[in-house]
């Protein structure tokens, strides 16, 4: 197990500064679409982060789903919407000011609250494959949540193809 | 340096959550307040699944963050379509701009 030990820390290392510097950029860009591709690091970052933490299957969900799914509908929204002509003066509906003071504050809170709290660790035994425990798992103990789930998708579905259609002449 | 553990990871996540808090609460853009919800729930992952790692015996937190993804997948969808919509009416998705129905 040596090789496995030294080797942890630093792909920590670089999937958490991914994850964190494309943070910054999707937080921090004053370009949308600058922000959108960083938004794929981020997404990226964290899937590499939930393998190292031997979730391979919410990681190949997260892949999937997130940079599959989601991100691409975010970039299609913002080619959609994005006017190349409009420079964005002012990006700020809070003030910039104001804002870090919050998050710094809350950051702060939170950092204080991870070292202060006695969190019940236990030693993590070796990684194990999770797919099969996890579909047993959603096909007992959480069939109702996995079924309510499926209802949320197709209302999402029915949903946005009802808020996206043109509104055809004389319909109302 | 000290072994990668719980704190390590939990300390990521306040970095992704902060910024996207930060996101929501400056952008005026609607696709950058949804881009913010992205980080917040992705935050909300990490934790899930590093405690599932290093406090728990089971699987439960991992099923849980599949939820979480499930659930900002339907999000991304119905507040794009509805951000669509606005840019539609609106012909902008400057959140200041769509306050009609302010009273």
């Amino acid at each position: 197990m040596g090789g496995e030990v030294s080797l942890f820390p630093v792909a920590f290392w670089f999937l958490a500064l991914l994850t964190m510097v494309s943070a910054g950029g999707v937080a921090f860009s004053s370009n949308i679409v600058y922000s959108a591709f960083s938004l794929m690091g981020t997404l990226m970052g964290a899937a590499g982060l939930f393998v190292l933490l031997a979730a391979d299957f919410v990681a190949v969900v997260q892949v999937l789903i997130y940079v599959g799914g989601v991100l691409v509908l975010t970039l299609f929204a913002v080619m959609l919407t994005h006017r190349v002509g409009d420079v964005q003066i002012s990006n700020r509906s809070v003030g910039t000011l104001p804002s870090l003071l919050m998050i710094g504050a809350v950051a702060a809170v939170m950092i204080r609250a991870i070292f202060w709290a006695n969190w019940p660790v236990k030693e993590p035994g070796d990684p194990l494959p999770t797919v099969k425990a996890i579909g047993n798992a959603f096909l007992t103990e959480y069939v109702l949540p996995f079924e309510l789930a499926s209802l949320v998708l197709l209302a999402v579905l029915i949903g946005a193809v009802v808020l996206s259609r043109k509104e055809l002449g004389g319909e109302r | 340096m000290m072994e990668i553990g719980l704190p390590h990871f939990l300390l990521v996540s306040v970095v992704v959550f902060v910024l996207g808090l930060y996101c929501v609460l400056t952008r005026r853009n609607a696709i950058g307040i949804l881009m913010g919800v992205e980080l917040v729930l992705n935050a909300a992952n990490i934790n899930y699944i590093a405690f599932a790692r290093y406090s728990s015996a089971n699987y439960d937190g991992q099923i849980f963050a599949i939820f979480v993804i499930m659930l900002a997948a339907a999000e991304a969808a119905i507040g794009l379509a509805i951000v669509l919509g606005i840019y539609q009416t609106f012909h902008t998705i400057d959140v200041d701009a769509t306050d009609t129905l302010r009273g």
